[in-house]
């Protein structure tokens, strides 16, 4: 998986948990709760939905390296790769 | 005990039912005869019979508000929504810590735990699949707190749990917070979720008190013969309550005021009801307002189309209205199904406008006639236009024993 795919990929969960908001011009580097209305419930449901949808686990020490869209195909590229996607 | 200071008055109604989402959209098919019962997927189950409400959740919710909520969360913002625009009160200005949010509930956070069990059902059961929302939906204060968050209120905003006799429960207990000056401005009634459930369902199933007939509209049969349980139903009505000085001295129009009411228990069976404690409740709610049974125009029965559950309240009815020829006796449940936390507080919004347009609306789906739920007085499928209606008597009872009765009256200076 490209980090363009790991971004898409975290573009879909985050259209599903925050529907009201236009997530079609987020700028990559900067923090996605700089950018739109995020709490820390809607962090807990990228996490589960990564868990749920891609079986990948992030850790609670890890959650900061989900703050932007960079940070995150970063962080989770790799994952994806290690699953052998 | 006196329940005439201060005086309590009804200033706004926000409802949804099976078959209308204004009041006035529910009282037309009240006397149009148009029930809303329909088929339902019941997981687990297949289909059934329910009464699902239409309303538009995103009139006062984004849908972020609605994933992250629950239906009864929802419901509740629409018609607490909906009452305080009725009510025209300056809301903007309006002192937030002084109202307060009191809603009765049969049962909450069945709907949540049982979406969450299946959802982990498709993992293996493991619980790391289990939603971080769990505790915030099913917390039994859920649906106020929902409204609270959604209109700013600062002021108490809990829920009132007692089965079916929840609905007047609501307003029962904020009549109750306006007289001892906690609040100034009270959000009252019921709501239920309980169609989302299939343990409400499968419960009621196994008790053989769930409704079946292949016209679904001709489910729901109080005092019919061939009457064979409850269709189970969501919905809510949520009304504003105030101190009648208050709503005056704002100009607020006044649908009715709270005349007495009673609250009482069976103390005898988890589940079959008590016609002696049913009729004591009546009775004591009459001797709270002030008033004889000939002083009440309408009757509004809780009467849920099980055998043996509207015979024993047509008992206690007609134990207490024995003599009186100007009182009238309905059920909306025949329209709408049983909406459990709903029910009391959506069965008197159907019946307010009798007020004004001295109107009963019938009880529909009477083919044959129960005789022993024929009460003088049951106005049976076709409205009727009488003389009177100064007083209406709402009774709803629930399990464990749980009785309310509430008398609301015309309002007269």
């Amino acid at each position: 998986m490209t980090k363009d795919e790991t971004k898409q990929v975290v573009l879909d969960i985050i259209a599903d948990i925050a529907p009201d908001e236009d997530i079609s011009n987020l700028k990559p580097d900067v923090r996605l709760r700089d950018q739109m209305q995020l709490d820390s419930m809607d962090f807990l449901d990228i996490v589960m939905e990564l868990r749920k949808r891609h079986n990948i686990e992030v850790p609670e020490a890890d959650y900061p390296q989900l703050a932007s869209l960079d940070s995150c195909a970063e962080y989770l590229t790799p994952k994806f790769t290690a699953l052998g996607k | 005990m006196s329940f005439k200071s201060p005086r309590i008055v009804i200033t706004g109604v926000g409802l949804t039912a099976p078959n209308g989402n204004t009041l006035s959209e529910f009282r037309h098919n009240l006397l149009s005869g148009v029930g809303g019962i329909e088929k339902k997927e019941i997981r687990y189950m297949g289909e059934l019979l329910a009464g699902v409400c239409h309303y538009d959740a995103l009139k006062y919710q984004t849908k972020k508000e609605i994933r992250v909520g629950t239906r009864a969360g929802s419901i509740s913002i629409y018609c607490a929504r909906e009452a305080v625009a009725d009510s025209k009160v300056d809301f903007a200005s309006f002192a937030k810590d002084r109202i307060g949010v009191y809603i009765g509930t049969t049962e909450h956070g069945n709907v949540e735990t049982e979406n969450e069990v299946y959802a982990i059902s498709k993992f293996n059961y493991d619980t790391k699949y289990w939603s971080h929302y769990h505790n915030p939906r099913t917390v039994s204060n859920n649906p106020a707190g929902e409204v609270s968050l959604n209109l700013g209120i600062t002021g108490p905003a809990y829920t009132i749990g007692a089965a079916c006799a929840a609905g007047n429960m609501g307003l029962i207990h904020a009549a109750q917070m306006l007289r001892l000056g906690e609040v100034d401005f009270a959000i009252c009634g019921g709501v239920s979720e309980s169609i989302h459930t299939f343990g409400i369902f499968a419960g009621f199933k196994s008790q053989n008190a769930l409704a079946s007939h292949p016209e679904p509209l001709k489910a729901s049969r109080p005092f019919d013969k061939a009457r064979n349980g409850i269709v189970i139903s969501e919905g809510g009505a949520l009304y504003t309550l105030e101190r009648l000085d208050d709503a005056i001295a704002r100009g607020a129009k006044i649908y009715g005021e709270i005349a007495g009411y009673c609250v009482n228990s069976d103390a005898s069976d988890y589940v079959l009801p008590n016609p002696g404690r049913q009729a004591e409740c009546v009775r004591k709610a009459l001797a709270s307002a002030g008033m004889a049974p000939q002083d009440i125009h309408i009757v509004n029965t809780h009467a849920t189309a099980t055998p043996l559950g509207d015979i024993q309240e047509c008992q206690a009815i007609g134990a207490v209205f024995a003599n009186c020829p100007d009182t009238y006796i309905n059920n909306t449940k025949s329209f709408i199904g049983h909406c459990m936390g709903a029910a009391g507080a959506l069965e008197l919004a159907g019946n307010l406008p009798s007020f004004d347009d001295l109107t009963v609306h019938p009880t529909i789906n009477v083919d044959d006639l129960d005789p022993q739920c024929a009460l003088p007085g049951l106005v049976i499928n076709q409205p009727k236009k009488v003389g009177k209606v100064d007083a209406i008597l709402n009774n709803s009872f629930g399990m464990l024993g749980i009785n309310s009765t509430l008398i609301v009256k015309r309002f007269t200076a």
